[in-house]
């Protein structure tokens, strides 16, 4: 019997349940408190700031010597554009930080901030793309006169003659407004400085300790090992916690400044504010079509508003390179031809969020096939059959390289579990009694796992992918596993446990996961990406097989048989065909206090690398919905996920990200929008204006699995953090749709509100009342 | 300095002498002054829930309470759930039936279901869900949440009989 | 998002609430429930130098009355009171069907009946009530108490008749006695948020007609309606979809609705319309 595949109860939970987790703000005692002076315009230059007399307040001008986060892509279309840490010029975001109050409160930081008066000339800030890009637009950065901060650009040789004998083609114009990842814990950071050893230690809330550390430090020109970087338990990240935000610089300065302990725990306002934001993108779409159904050919204007500045350390590529090279989804074609830019604009930075681009390109590949479908005069399902890959690799036309998958298999099987023959009866009889019902379908693919080789083609500056693992069993048998990873949320340490179980032969509760703390664990990346499992796992995987394989040289040794004839398990190593055995704990005993006798290295210590190529997982969302035609309002009635991760090694957790993926999904797709007004205010700043969903919103979704295997992975197991996101907006947008189908209207925006449902409705071609 | 007040606070049974600042929230209160940090602030002003407590048994947001208002009252927190290392029926249902994730909003859970339950442990199922969707979870979907606290009550029913 | 600082008073009886509160000489603030009012300060968008806390007013945590008399509610009686009728009979159904759409729960066990009166907010499912069905406040100062209708109550978006050194003190609801019927539908985002629009209906429908109706709105401008024309239009109409279709354009044609980020006028609008014809029906059901 294995681990691998048992739904254990995870490790991580008993502290969290008795409140005894360990989060940022949990470290803040004893310290100085940090409020951030913020701008409340959009843009402008700075004329002046005013002090109150007494307080400590910072600006600027103070961060002598202190650089701007610069990240970097070598493309020669990409604009860098430096994030000043506390500008003193101008201010291009509203909600920039510009001054920092320090005092022995929050509330008296706040009470000091009030104080500070920031004298900004008001510039008319740039608010979206269509302003951006205007002939006689002004330019947010002087780095970028033409707004535009990255594009890519392809067209395939033969895409023009396609197109031009094409039987049909069918254009869509997508929208999906800015959101953000919402986190339930903000961001937030404490450092405090060392008199012993002039470090600073910064505990903060987020997903990438290891890279927080190098950009900090590069930022003030100190040595990395002068910083030590923690992250505690992290309550959630989305990747809205992966990237270096200006704040965690001055924390660390200020420490070094003063001598003492700094804390900065975000509230919600400024992470409305201040923390980065997602997914506002404008798709325009054209796809050639045969009669038959069969795509031939896709043009794409892809259009990303990045806001004020580019992420540390992925770059404000990440959203519009991500659509320009994974548009093409599940699907087989082979002419392409595309342009995807990334506009800067006077709002908050856009970052990495659950899905990345990949939500609003499913959307819009999926709104296609419906589209396509009902203007060809064929049925959904019928013309994804048509067009799905089915051969693996898959190539994509942009090169992307598709490992084994179960595209078809796997709409197929939650087609069969939806009966929709039934739900199509059902809908028929609803519609006589003027209600609306709708089923939507969402066929796509999530690239989980990808370590250098995938990220190097993007040309960034910082190539992230590896992870490394130190492995080591104590003199009692217990195992400390050391990652780079630094999981916030996912399970991880107890998925990890399970592999390890399975290779040297101890339970799981012997299995201790060390993670974020630079201190503590070799360099690495973190955790984001859907990329954990596969690479922090491969990495646990083969040190763990290097340790069951010293494991099994020192039974062989102690027992007198073949290494071969060792088997681990159940806390023995047991010799085959035989009842020899030896507890795990004596062998570890061995190898540290009678190594002489072993002829080999004392000890038990091994290390894990894994850089993969990456590899695909697939799925199918099937949503039903009811939409009352009258309010605009959307009820989701059941929602349907066929997933393919391959081996799942924790099932209650794989459905655990299915589901809180398809929540997000959700809420993306029906509720979350942030809103800024002309005048570059935002608006929705608080939880009464941005709405995630709730526990009424969100349905109990029926999973359903696949298990193709990769050769890609060595854990045979793929990433599973991202898919629930991915595929949820583009089912239940398509199930609003078909809903709706008796009036003629579109779905071309996400959140579908109410108020957009019931405006399309009411300029409907088709009365409402018909 | 704004001036402070002297108030006894009765959280889990335990007194706890604090001197406090009459705008400080009953969450920071019980964070920053008497030490129990399981109470999170998620949004401080009233909507995420994370900072839910037992307020003379009613489940309350301790973000929208300032400490002094609580003098005299019987306070439940996260941490007094357990009895030592025996977790309550609530806990060990959310661990077996994986109703958290990243942890943060657990604690408003586990103190919103504690409260709805002793008022009604014979919640219906609609009526489980309206009361649950008072508080906000990033990261479960909530179906997890919402299936332990059901299992949770029944053994609560169980117990009772 | 710490609260400025501020002076806070916690007295144990009204006289000495309201003696302490006409005492505060200037930016005095009565506490009740604090749901609304603790948020804004939170923010800083609202910062009182004195909060006068009515928590410890036992003697304003009351309900006594019925659907037949009218209930007399205490200011400081909390949401929840009305989870499960107090009493007997239409007005209390009414009072525990509209209670649940009072946000959260925890929210309820908290925030108080005459506090969501005082804050006057547009979208209150209370203040809904209140003018609809002709509620009389008793607003109590050192000077004495004075009572005002409903209707002159409410004054606009977060104002109220109330002066800095008054305390509302109870709210009357008159009979709702047995043979009158009730609708009440709320359109929001989600459950539990701030309503897009509301409406409340109260009928009495005899011989197939309707003898007396009351129809409020709510949630669509600065303040709650009772929508007295329309009132006069369905009485001793037929209670049919085709009556309370028209009846639903006459409301939206009575209303000047605002906009804000969930709905824009247009939007609101509609949505008038629908829940008066859905809080209609579901009266006349």
């Amino acid at each position: 019997m294995t681990w691998i595949g048992r739904s254990l109860p995870r490790l991580e939970d008993p502290a969290l349940l008795k409140g005894r987790g360990n989060y940022v703000a949990d470290h803040a005692k004893g310290a100085l408190h940090v409020t951030f002076v913020r701008s409340a315009l959009a843009a402008g230059d700075i004329v002046g700031i005013e002090r109150p007399a007494e307080g400590l307040v910072f600006t600027g001008a103070d961060l002598d010597g202190v650089g701007p986060i610069r990240p970097v892509l070598h493309r020669p279309d990409y604009r860098a554009v430096g994030q000043p840490v506390l500008p003193v010029e101008r201010v291009v975001f509203p909600g920039q930080a510009v001054a920092v109050a320090v005092a022995a409160s929050a509330a008296e930081a706040e009470d000091l901030a009030e104080q500070v008066f920031i004298d900004i000339d008001p510039i008319e800030p740039i608010l979206d793309f269509d302003a951006a890009l205007a002939a006689d637009a002004r330019a947010v950065h002087p780095e970028a006169p033409e707004n535009v901060l990255v594009e890519g650009r392809l067209e395939t040789p033969g895409f023009a003659e396609t197109v031009a004998s094409a039987h049909a083609v069918v254009e869509l114009e997508l929208r999906s407004r800015r959101q953000s990842a919402m986190p339930l814990e903000p961001r937030g950071g404490v450092a405090s400085f060392d008199e012993a050893t002039g470090r600073v230690t910064l505990v903060a809330s987020v997903q990438m300790p290891h890279m927080l550390r190098t950009g900090i430090t590069d930022c003030l020109g100190i040595p990395e090992s002068d910083l030590r970087v923690v992250a505690p338990d992290v309550g959630g990240g989305f990747g809205q916690k992966m990237s270096l935000f200006p704040e965690y610089v001055v924390l660390v300065w200020l420490a070094r400044r003063l001598r003492g302990k700094v804390a900065w725990i975000e509230d919600r306002r400024e992470n409305f504010l201040a923390s980065a934001h997602s997914r506002d993108q404008a798709f325009t779409v054209r796809g050639a079509f045969a009669a038959d159904g069969e795509l031939l050919a896709l043009e794409a204007d892809l259009r990303s508003n990045v806001g004020a500045f580019s992420c540390y350390p992925v770059t404000c590529g990440v959203e519009p390179l991500m659509a320009f090279g994974e548009l093409p989804g599940p699907y087989r074609f082979s002419q392409y031809k595309v342009r995807s830019r990334g506009v800067t604009t006077n709002t908050c930075m856009m970052a990495p969020y659950r899905g990345v681009a990949r939500p609003m390109l499913t959307f819009t590949m999926e709104r296609l096939m419906d589209k396509a479908a009902a203007q060809l005069g064929i049925d959904a399902v019928d013309i994804r059959r048509r067009n799905l890959i089915t051969a693996f690799p898959h190539r994509s036309p942009t090169g992307v390289v598709y490992d084994e998958g179960s595209y078809l298999q796997a709409m197929e099987a939650a087609v069969a579990h939806v009966d929709i023959p039934a739900f199509r009866a059902r809908q028929a009889e609803a519609r006589r009694h003027g209600r609306c019902l709708g089923l939507g379908v969402s066929v796509f693919s999530e690239r989980t796992g990808y370590g250098t080789p995938v990220f190097a083609q993007r040309m960034m500056g910082i190539v992230p992918g590896y992870e490394s693992v130190d492995l080591v069993m104590d003199p009692s048998g217990n195992v400390e596993v050391r990652i780079g990873a630094s999981p916030h949320g996912q399970g991880l340490k107890t998925s990890l446990a399970q592999l390890v179980s399975d290779e040297v032969g101890v339970t799981p509760d012997k299995v201790r996961v060390v993670s974020g703390d630079t201190d503590a664990t070799p360099y690495g990346w973190g955790t984001f990406a859907s990329r954990s499992i596969v690479i922090s796992g491969g990495a646990t995987k083969l040190a763990a097989v290097a340790a069951a394989t010293k494991l099994r040289k020192i039974a062989a040794k102690l027992m007198e048989a073949s290494e071969e004839d060792i088997a681990l398990e159940d806390g023995y190593a047991r010799v085959a065909g035989t009842n020899k055995a030896m507890p795990i704990p004596e062998l570890a005993r061995a190898a540290y206090h009678q190594s002489q006798r072993l002829g080999m290295p004392a000890g038990i210590r091994e290390s894990g690398f894994y850089d993969p190529a990456g590899t695909f997982s697939n799925a199918c969302h099937i949503c039903e919905v009811e939409v009352d035609v009258e309010t605009g309002g959307v009820r989701i009635v059941r929602f349907v996920v066929v997933e393919d991760a391959g081996v799942v090694i924790n099932p209650m957790i794989v459905d655990g990200q299915i589901a809180g993926g398809v929540a997000q999904g959700i809420g993306n797709a029906l509720y979350e929008e942030m809103i800024y007004d002309d005048d570059g205010n935002l608006l929705t700043v608080s939880l009464a204006d941005y709405l995630p969903p709730t526990a009424l919103e969100v349905p109990d979704l029926e999973i359903l699995h696949m298990e193709t295997i990769s050769p890609e992975s060595v854990t045979k197991a793929k990433g599973v953090g991202e898919g629930g996101t991915i595929g949820a907006p583009a089912a239940v947008l398509n199930a609003v749709a078909d809903a709706l189908s008796p009036f003629g209207v579109e779905i071309n925006v996400m959140p579908a509100t109410p108020e957009r449902i019931r405006a399309a409705i009411r300029n409907a071609k088709v009365p409402a009342d018909a | 300095m704004p001036d402070k007040i002297a108030i006894t606070l009765d959280v889990n049974g335990k007194s706890y002498d604090v001197n406090v600042e009459p705008r400080r929230s009953l969450a920071d209160v019980l964070r920053e002054d008497c030490g129990l940090t399981g109470t999170h602030l998620g949004c401080e002003h009233g909507v995420c829930g994370a900072c839910t407590v037992l307020v003379d048994g009613r489940p309350v947001r301790a973000c929208l309470m300032f400490g002094v208002q609580a003098e005299g009252k019987a306070i439940r927190t996260v941490e007094g759930l357990a009895d030592g290392d025996v977790l309550h029926p609530l806990q060990k249902a959310f661990w077996e039936n994986h109703g958290l994730q990243c942890g943060f909003c657990t604690p408003g859970f586990l103190m919103l279901a504690v409260g709805a339950l002793e008022e009604n442990p014979a919640m219906s199922e609609a009526e489980l869900r309206d009361v649950l969707s008072s508080n906000l979870c990033r990261c479960t979907g909530y179906q997890n949440i919402v299936k332990a606290v059901r299992l949770a009550a029944d053994e609560m029913r169980a117990r009772r009989a | 998002m710490k609260p400025a600082a501020f002076a806070y008073l916690a007295p144990t009886t009204l006289g000495e609430a309201l003696a302490m509160l006409d005492g505060v000489q200037d930016d005095g603030k009565v506490l009740a429930g604090g749901q609304s009012l603790v948020p804004a300060m939170n923010f800083r968008l609202a910062r009182p130098a004195t909060l006068v806390d009515l928590n410890g007013l036992s003697e304003l945590d009351h309900v006594s009355g019925d659907s037949d008399r009218g209930v007399v509610i205490g200011a400081l009686v909390r949401h929840a009171a009305f989870h499960a009728p107090p009493f007997e009979g239409p007005l209390a159904e009414l009072l525990a069907k509209v209670v649940r759409d009072i946000a959260h729960y925890p929210i309820r066990q908290r925030g108080t009946f005459g506090g969501s009166l005082a804050h006057a907010d547009p979208a209150s499912e209370w203040c809904l009530v209140a003018a609809t069905l002709g509620a009389t406040m008793h607003l109590a100062s050192v000077a004495g108490t004075r009572t005002v209708a409903a209707a002159d109550f409410f004054r606009g978006t977060f104002t109220t008749a109330l002066a800095p050194n008054e305390i509302l003190v109870r709210v009357d609801l008159p009979p709702l006695p047995a043979g009158w019927r009730t609708g009440f539908y709320e359109f929001s985002r989600r459950k539990g948020d701030f309503a897009l629009a509301m409406a409340l209906a109260t009928l009495q429908i005899d011989g197939g007609a309707i003898r007396a109706v009351r129809l409020g709105v709510g949630g669509v401008s600065d303040r709650p309606r009772r929508l007295e024309t329309v009132e006069a239009f369905l009485a001793g109409k037929p209670p049919t979809p085709a009556t309370f279709a028209e009846a639903a354009e006459l409301a939206r044609g009575a209303v000047a609705v605002t906009a804000d980020i969930h709905a824009s006028e247009a939007y609101r609008s509609d949505l008038l319309g629908t829940v008066v014809r859905r809080a209609l029906a579901e009266a006349a059901a």
